[in-house]
């Protein structure tokens, strides 16, 4: 066991934990995030994204010891219920979603995206969801989601 | 940590007992699993206070057995509660799922929510009955006649003088009403509707997409141990010999558990858990051999069967042999997988004579029943409840996964959390039905349809556990009880009773006739289907629009061939051929809005080259009486690469008035794109020995980053109908809306699903073969 100290959600935080722990274990067991969520365990679908200074990263393969130095953003970073962050309202409005269990990896995937290129093309976007997936299939509803997302930030 | 289990029977013992409690949904209401004194005990179905309780500040909690898997149904019951109730969507709070408080309503499957709880009885007629006991409560507290008194927002009020009022929460708040459903008790009619009929807001959605919301994944107890399960490496394989010594070597390991066949492995983390069941030494027999993947479709009829005829003019040979000409047709479709993006997950809590189970099973009492089994304690001190998982479409892992942690838990009697690996999900699940169908059909003189005649074999291992059967998934199996399989029967005895489609077995178009009375939509009259049901090597469930999607594959593909023969266009040829007035209705509104240009396919102009375009058609009525709904494909493809891209889905569907149109407009959409999805890519695969399609690499899904179709969905709101199911029709038709369309813009006909780029190429290069 060794002790590492993150960051996340702009905390710092301190864990105890075998230093090839994944971070989503981490992050959904020690510091009791509902967030990040185990999908595949193989970095296929997404659903254990975060955003790790800026970049989207699959949490399910990503030792802890290789993210003790950078900024990790988890979907409750973004916003509460009560203020949803913008990406987070846009899938309100838009009801992007069915069961919701694939939330996570779509909103920061997109926005790890959107945030270093506001104007990312169709293609873009349809590049960085290309190993995201959404089995109740709520795809209409949230690429409209991002897209809005999307103008928002450029007004 | 208080041991307690607060399962009916023991909180009948200690009246009020309160144990750990969880908090769900949105920041703004909070549901704890708690049993207070003031909520229903179970609870039989016709009482009211077994679906309404109104307390003292006039808040509404409503009690339901079906629950929301992701479909939206707990804010459409929701609406359906205040609507009835005539209070605000936020006085009333949803207890969905929990045997120890929400009525017995089976399985929440098979689009059977709305006609089972929007219809008159159930939660709609109970919402009903407490309108107006409430209202006859204040009739008598404020000397108004009924029907002088109105109800806005839980208040009740004389229509002349408002000021004569009185709320719920006086009336009756906290206490019981003792009433029996009134089943003549006044539903609001739709066009009374206010909360109802609207685009309600998903009440789940502030907190699914700021990652507050409480997933069955995301429950926590006191003292919680993890556990991970180890499969066997092969169907059929029995356990020889665990080595516990291999595992010494890592921290965290508190047990190794083994029951029959049954290993699984307990520690203090979800990680170490993982290690622990991967590094742990198990020795295994050899499994049993599996069926060739290349000629399983061969196989499967060749098996002993168990014979089932729908329906049987009894003419359909004759009819075939005075027929002007005849086309017959083989259609094929693979094994597919629910695939859910989470693994399946669990929590139980077991103690030497009660058990409470965290659990996204479809089937929270029966699930109760055989956790009994499994765990040998009374159903009385069996607890299940409900909690979300990651969306479903049938049965997934979630009810073996609730074994898994069952057993586990009862080893140590200390709380233990399951979640399944990707591989343990894919490798056994309960996979959708392989289908094989020879479908042939006789044409008159006059281009009619004058027989049809329809011959399926399809394969079954297990199933729903329902209440008495664990070993119908795995970990059933594995801890030793049978599954159930088909027993042969050969031949079938005659059709009798009222005439069901059977899954669709039957196509739309016949007339479905048994002893001379007709239930089927539409008007051939030489009518003969026959089923064969044989056993599967691998576990079969119900995966959404179970069988009814393979038969409707086949039947509206076959309807395209058999139009193309005659000259005819596609959709006129239905129409030729439907009797029912409401599927009439959905084909041509669906063909309306698609404007779909009146000719025979394929197109004219086809071109063995280059892209090209063409439209598709589907419809049916989803089981017999369950959901119109027709549906044009619009697609381009390469002919140079068998590339295809699905341009527009144009979706019509009927389905009684309609509760929440926007959540309606959700699951067709998302029904039309996981049908896309299965149409084109997926496809459970397997070696001699075991399956192989076990990640998101060997069994493929659309993404979400790929060029999504337009989706235009027509809703044709039937306000004086029947509430019906909606969730599985668009994806029931997709396949052969999509099949059509590429035979329209190649005049290549393709029979087996899934449509894979090398299928469709190799297709279009055995058409153009000389």
């Amino acid at each position: 066991m060794t002790r590492f100290i993150l960051t996340v959600n702009g905390r710092r935080q301190t864990v105890d934990v075998d230093p090839a722990t994944p971070l989503l274990y981490v992050l959904s067991q020690d510091l009791a995030l509902r967030g990040p969520k185990f999908g595949c365990g193989l970095s296929q679908c997404g659903a254990c994204t975060v955003i790790a200074d800026g970049n989207a990263v699959r949490s399910c393969v990503t030792p802890v010891s290789r993210v003790t130095d950078v900024n990790i953003t988890t979907l409750e970073g973004l916003g509460t219920p009560d203020q949803p962050h913008p990406i987070q309202q846009a899938f309100i409005d838009e009801e992007a979603a069915q069961c919701g269990f694939c939330l996570n990896g779509v909103i920061l995937s997109a926005k790890a995206l959107l945030d270093r290129n506001p104007q990312a093309t169709d293609a873009q976007i349809e590049k960085a969801l290309s190993t995201v997936l959404c089995r109740c299939f709520a795809h209409v509803r949230m690429h409209r989601a991002i897209k809005r997302y999307a103008r928002e930030m450029s007004k | 940590m208080t041991r307690e289990h607060n399962t009916r029977r023991d909180f009948l013992k200690r009246s009020g007992a309160l144990l750990v409690s969880f908090s769900i949904g949105s920041a703004t209401r909070s549901v704890s699993d708690s049993v207070t004194a003031a909520q229903p005990l179970l609870v039989p179905g016709d009482q009211l206070d077994s679906w309404i309780a109104i307390d003292e500040n006039g808040l509404v909690t409503a009690y339901t057995g079906k629950c929301d898997l992701g479909q939206g149904l707990a804010t459409a019951q929701t609406q359906l509660v205040a609507e009835e109730l005539g209070v605000g969507l936020a006085q009333v709070t949803l207890i969905q799922c929990d045997t120890a408080r929400t009525p017995d309503q089976g399985t929440t499957s098979g689009s059977q929510s709305h006609p089972t709880n929007f219809n008159n009885r159930n939660l709609a007629q109970a919402a009903a009955t407490a309108r107006e006991a409430l209202i006859r409560l204040a009739s008598q507290r404020l000397s108004v006649s009924t029907e002088q008194l109105e109800v806005q927002n839980g208040i009740v009020f004389a229509s002349q003088e408002p000021s004569r009022q009185v709320g719920y929460g006086a009336l009756v708040g906290g206490r019981r009403f003792e009433l029996t459903i009134d089943l003549t008790a006044k539903r609001r009619r739709p066009d009374e509707w206010n909360v109802l009929g609207t685009d309600a807001a998903g009440l789940d959605f502030p907190a699914l997409v700021t990652g507050q919301f409480e997933f069955v994944h995301n429950v926590r107890l006191p003292e919680m141990l993890y556990g991970a399960v180890v499969r066997p490496p092969a169907i059929g394989a029995n356990l020889l010999n665990v080595d516990e010594s291999s595992l010494r070597d890592l921290s965290g390991i508190v047990k190794v558990v083994v029951k029959r066949d049954f290993v699984g492995v307990i520690a203090d983390g979800p990680w170490q858990a993982i290690q622990g069941a991967k590094q742990l030494a198990v020795s295994w027999s050899n499994g049993t051999k599996l069926p060739a993947q290349s000629d399983i479709y061969e196989q499967l009829r060749e098996q002993p069967a168990l014979d089932t005829l729908v329906v049987d003019s009894g003419d359909v040979d004759e009819k075939m042999i005075a027929a002007t000409s005849t086309v017959t047709a083989t259609y094929r479709h693979p094994y597919q997988m629910h695939g859910s993006l989470g693994t399946s997950c669990a929590v139980a809590d077991v103690s030497t004579d009660s058990a409470t189970v965290w659990s996204a099973t479809q089937a929270v009492h029966p699930l109760k029943s055989t956790l009994a089994m499994m765990l040998g304690l009374s159903q009385d001190d069996v607890r299940v409840i409900f909690r979300r998982g990651s969306g479903c479409y049938g049965i997934n892992g979630a009810d073996t996964a609730a074994y898994d942690a069952a057993l586990l838990s009862q080893s140590l009697h200390r709380p233990v959390r399951v979640q399944l690996s990707r591989r343990d999900e894919m490798a056994w699940e309960n996979y959708g039905h392989a289908y094989v169908i020879d479908q042939r059909v006789g044409i008159g003189a006059s281009g009619r349809i004058v027989a049809w005649d329809y011959e399926a074999w399809f394969p079954r291992r297990g199933g729903r556990p329902g209440r008495g059967t664990p070993g119908n998934v795995v970990t059933g199996v594995l801890a030793g009880f049978a599954p159930t399989t088909p027993t042969p029967r050969n031949p079938s005895p005659p059709p009798s009773g009222q005439f069901s489609n059977r899954s669709n077995a039957a196509p739309s178009y016949v007339a479905g006739c048994i002893d001379g009375r007709c239930g089927g939509t539409g008007t051939v009259q030489s009518e003969r289907v026959l089923t064969h049901t044989v056993e599967s090597p691998f576990f079969t469930g119900p995966l959404r629009s179970p069988s009814r999607l393979q038969n409707t594959f086949a039947h509206e593909c076959l309807m395209d061939e058999v139009a193309a023969r005659v000259g005819a266009d596609p959709v006129a040829y239905r129409l030729d051929h439907l009797s029912d007035p409401r599927l009439r209705e959905v084909v041509q509104a669906a063909a309306l809005r698609a404007n779909w240009n009146t000719r025979p396919s394929p197109r004219p102009d086809v071109k063995g080259s280059g892209i090209v375009t063409g439209r598709g058609f589907a419809c049916a009525l989803y089981e017999g009486d369950n959901g119109y709904c027709a549906i044009v494909a619009d697609v381009n493809l390469d002919q140079d690469t068998g590339s295809l891209k699905v341009n527009r889905f144009t979706v019509s569907v009927d389905c009684g008035p309609i509760s929440n149109p926007n959540g309606l407009r959700n699951q067709i959409e998302g029904g039309a794109l996981q049908g896309m999805s299965r149409a084109l890519l997926e496809e459970v695969t397997w070696n001699d020995e075991y399956v192989t399609s076990v990640d998101w690499r060997t069994y493929r899904s659309l993404p979400l980053g790929f060029p999504v179709p337009d989706i235009t969905t027509v809703i044709v709101d039937r306000f004086n109908g029947k509430a019906m199911g909606a969730g599985e029709t668009a994806i029931t038709l997709v396949a052969a809306a999509i099949g059509n369309a590429i035979f329209d813009a190649t005049g290549t006909r393709l029979r087996e699903v899934p449509f894979t780029r090398d299928r469709i190429q190799s297709a279009l290069n055995a058409t153009r073969r000389p």
